[in-house]
C-alpha cells in the first residue's frame, strides 16, 4: 500500500505548487498575497460538503451533467479498428467543458466576497462561460480577448455582450490568448481588493492548475462510471486536445493511476511542427521556461522571448501548456503528439458527415489523432476522446479554410 | 559591500536622497540607449535601473511594454543588455546598475551562466518582478551568493504578516511599489507612502526607494522627502518614445533628480 501511494501520479502539486520542477508561483509581489488567500480558500472549499453540493446541483440543473458517453458507431466502422467513444462535453450549457471550471471558481469568488470577475479568453468559450455564470449570479464581468481573436470569433464576442459582460480587445503583442492573459493579470494587479481572476485553463500560478484540474475532473470521473456501465471495464486509451490543457487534464486525472489506461494529449501542430514555429505544440516543439505564473514548456526563442503560436483554432493558440502536462510528459505517464490544421479540418468534416456532430476545431485535433491510430488497433480496443466543444463558433473559420463564401448560402 | 551599499553610505553621509532612473536597454536602439545611460550620472542619477526587454511584461503599463517591444524589434537580447552595461562600466566605476526585468530570459540563459556574465559586465543588483520570496531558491539566493544584490519589491498588499518574509533575503535596498497596479498608471500620494516606508525600513533595516506613479520634478521631490529615494521610469521612457534627443531626455532627468535632491 505504501508503495502504491509512493508511485501515485495523483498526489501533485506539492506545497509549493510544483509538479516535479513545473508549476510554482512566479507572480509579482502585489499578487502573491492574493493567490495565497485563494489557495487557503480553495483548500477549505475542497473538503467542504456544502461547496460540492452547490457545484453538483448546478452541474446537474444548469449545465446538464452528466454529459453522455457516446459510442460513435459509424466512425468506428469507417476507421475499421478500435471502438471509438466520445465524451459529449460539447452538450454542456454554453457548448464546451469550460463551464465545469467556471462554476467552481465563481462559487469560490462569491464565498470570498469578490464582486468583480475578470477572465481571459481565446476562442471565447471560457469568456462565454464566465459571462454566463456572472449573469446568473449578478456579478460584474470583464473579459480580456486578443484583438485578433475578437475578429475571428465574432459570434462569441456578441454572446458575451448579450450576457452583460464587457469585452476588452487586447492589442498588445499580436492580440491572442497570451496577450489577453497579460492584460487580465494587469487588471488584477490594479484591482486587488474586489476582483477575482477566473482563469480558464490548468495554467497560471498555484493554485490555479490544481484547482481548475479538480473542477474539470468531473469529466474523467463520469467516464469511469459510464464506461464501466457500457463495457464493464475502463477504456484502453484516452485522447484529448490541448491548448492550456484543461479538458485533457479533466479527462486524464482520474485515470492517472490506472496503469493500463493509455493517455494521449494532442497539441495544435498548426502548419507543422518545424523550425518556423508555425504551431502551438509547446511540448513537441518548445522547452521549459517561466510565463504567466508557472514554469512549463513554452514556445520561445534562444533569448527566452516568448513566441506567438499559430493554429487555426483560437482555443489552442497559446505558447504554453499546463504544468501538470509538462510533468506527465517528462515522467512519461502521458504521450503528447501534434496534429496539423489540415488534419484537424479533415476530422472536423468527417465527424459532421459520419456522426451528425459538428465538433469545435479544438476537439477536431483529438479526433484527427483517433483517425490516425484507430485503424491499426484491434476491434476490442476502446478509445475515448473528449468532444470538449461544439463547432458552431468555428463555422466561419472552417468555411474560409475550405474556400466557401458564406454569402453563397444566403 | 556592493556599489549599491557604497552609494547609500555616501548619500547618508551627505544627507541626500537617492534618485533612481529607469530606462529600457536598447530602446529605441543600442547606441541611443547607451548614450542616455552614459549621461545619467551627470544628470544627477544615483542608481541606474536598466530594463531587460521581455515580450510579456505582466506588471508593466503600455509605456514600458512598448519600450520593450521597440528594443526587441531592434534586436536587443539579454547578452546585448549586459554588453550595454559593460560599455557604460568602462567609463564609470561607481554608479550602481540594477538590472530590472522578468525571469524567463535569465532562466533561459541559465542562472549560473547569467550570474557570472552579469557580475562580469558590472551589474550590481537585480530586480526580477516575477520572483516573489516563495521562489527564492531560483535566483535570489544564488545571486546573493555571487555577490549581487537582490532587490525585492514590497507593495501595498504586503501586510505585516508577510513583510518579514519579503525582506528576509533582500539586500541593497527595498523597492516600494507605491500603488497597486502597473507601471506608469496611477499617482502615488506622499501622505500614503510615508507610513509604509517607515514600516518597511523597520522590518528590513535597508533604505527604501519608492517608485510607480512618479512623473514630475514636484512629485519626485514630494516622494523623496518621505523615503530614502525615488524611482522614475515611465515618464523618462515616454520622452524617449516621443523621439526626444538624448540631450532633451537627460535635461528632463536632471529636472527630476533636482527635485529629489532638493528634498
Amino acid at each position: 500500500m505504501a508503495n502504491d501511494l509512493f508511485n501515485s501520479f495523483m498526489t501533485g502539486p506539492d506545497e509549493r505548487g510544483r509538479f516535479g520542477d513545473f508549476g510554482g508561483r512566479f507572480v509579482s509581489e502585489t499578487l502573491m498575497p492574493l493567490i495565497l488567500e485563494l489557495e487557503e480558500q480553495y483548500e477549505h472549499a475542497k473538503t467542504d460538503d456544502s461547496f460540492w453540493a452547490e457545484m453538483h446541483d448546478l452541474w446537474t440543473h444548469y449545465v446538464g451533467r452528466p454529459s453522455p458517453l457516446y459510442l460513435a458507431e459509424r466512425l468506428t466502422d469507417h476507421l475499421g479498428g478500435a471502438k471509438v467513444y466520445m465524451k459529449r462535453d460539447e452538450l454542456n450549457h454554453t457548448g464546451a467543458h469550460k463551464i465545469n471550471n467556471v462554476l467552481g471558481q465563481i462559487i469560490l469568488a462569491r464565498r470570498m466576497g469578490k464582486t468583480r470577475i475578470i477572465a481571459e479568453t481565446g476562442a471565447g468559450q471560457h469568456g462565454v462561460a464566465t459571462a454566463t455564470v456572472c449573469a446568473k449570479f449578478g456579478l460584474k464581468c470583464i473579459v480580456y480577448m486578443g484583438a485578433h481573436d475578437v475578429e475571428r470569433q465574432a459570434p462569441n464576442v456578441f454572446r458575451m455582450k448579450l450576457l452583460g459582460a464587457e469585452v476588452v480587445p487586447v492589442t498588445s503583442g499580436r492580440g491572442t490568448l497570451k496577450d489577453a492573459m497579460n492584460d487580465a493579470l494587469r487588471d488584477w494587479v490594479t484591482n486587488v481588493r474586489d476582483t477575482f481572476y477566473c482563469i480558464g485553463t490548468v495554467a497560471g500560478p498555484h493554485p490555479y492548475p490544481a484547482m481548475v484540474r479538480d473542477f474539470q475532473s468531473i469529466i474523467g470521473k463520469e467516464v469511469r462510471e459510464q464506461m464501466t456501465a457500457a463495457e464493464g471495464r475502463l477504456p484502453d486509451t484516452l485522447i484529448a486536445a490541448i491548448g492550456g490543457g484543461s479538458n485533457a487534464m479533466g479527462l486524464f486525472y482520474p485515470f492517472l493511476d490506472d496503469k493500463d489506461v493509455g493517455i494521449i494529449g494532442v497539441e495544435a501542430g498548426g502548419k507543422g511542427v518545424n523550425a518556423k514555429m508555425e504551431h502551438c505544440a509547446s511540448l513537441t516543439g518548445g522547452r521549459p521556461g517561466v510565463l504567466h505564473g508557472n514554469r512549463t514548456y513554452l514556445l520561445q526563442d534562444d533569448d527566452g522571448q516568448i513566441l506567438e503560436g499559430f493554429s487555426i483554432s483560437a482555443g489552442l493558440d497559446y505558447p504554453g501548456i499546463g504544468p501538470e502536462h509538462a510533468w506527465l510528459h517528462d515522467v512519461g505517464r502521458a504521450q503528447y503528439v501534434a496534429i496539423t490544421d489540415k488534419e484537424a479540418l479533415e476530422a472536423f468534416q468527417l465527424c459532421c458527415e459520419l456522426e451528425g456532430i459538428i465538433p469545435a476545431l479544438e476537439p477536431s485535433h483529438a479526433l484527427a489523432h483517433v483517425m490516425k491510430i484507430a485503424p491499426e488497433l484491434p476491434k476490442d480496443h476502446i478509445l475515448c476522446m473528449n468532444m470538449c466543444g461544439r463547432g458552431d463558433k468555428d463555422i466561419f473559420t472552417v468555411a474560409k479554410a475550405l474556400g466557401f463564401e458564406m454569402g453563397e448560402f444566403a | 559591500m556592493t556599489r549599491i551599499d557604497d552609494k547609500f553610505a555616501d548619500l547618508a553621509r551627505q544627507g541626500r536622497k537617492a534618485f533612481v532612473s529607469y530606462i529600457m536597454a536598447g530602446d529605441p536602439d543600442f547606441e541611443t540607449s547607451l548614450a542616455v545611460v552614459k549621461g545619467l550620472p551627470a544628470a544627477g542619477v544615483d542608481i541606474i535601473e536598466l530594463g531587460l526587454p521581455f515580450t510579456d511584461p505582466m506588471a508593466d503599463g503600455p509605456t514600458i511594454q512598448l519600450a520593450g517591444q521597440r528594443a526587441l524589434e531592434g534586436g536587443m537580447t539579454l547578452q546585448k543588455t549586459l554588453d550595454l552595461a559593460r560599455a557604460f562600466r568602462e567609463g564609470d566605476q561607481t554608479t550602481p546598475i540594477v538590472l530590472m526585468g522578468y525571469y524567463n530570459p535569465i532562466y533561459s540563459r541559465g542562472v549560473d551562466s547569467f550570474l557570472v556574465a552579469a557580475k562580469d559586465a558590472g551589474i550590481d543588483g537585480l530586480i526580477v518582478v516575477d520572483l516573489p520570496p516563495e521562489e527564492d531558491a531560483e535566483l535570489c539566493l544564488p545571486a546573493q551568493a555571487a555577490g549581487l544584490n537582490f532587490i525585492r519589491l514590497a507593495t501595498p498588499t504586503t501586510d505585516d504578516k508577510r513583510l518579514p518574509q519579503v525582506v528576509q533575503n533582500t539586500s541593497g535596498f527595498v523597492y516600494y511599489v507605491s500603488i497597486t497596479g502597473i507601471t506608469g498608471a496611477a499617482e502615488a500620494e506622499a501622505g500614503d507612502v510615508r507610513p509604509e516606508v517607515a514600516r518597511i525600513k523597520a522590518a528590513s533595516g535597508l533604505p527604501v526607494i519608492v517608485g510607480f506613479g512618479v512623473n514630475t520634478p514636484e512629485k519626485s521631490r514630494a516622494i523623496a522627502a518621505v523615503a530614502d529615494g525615488v524611482v522614475v521610469g515611465s515618464a523618462i521612457v515616454s520622452k524617449i518614445a516621443a523621439g526626444d534627443s538624448v540631450g532633451d531626455v537627460l535635461a528632463f532627468v536632471k529636472s527630476l533628480s533636482d527635485g529629489a535632491h532638493s528634498a
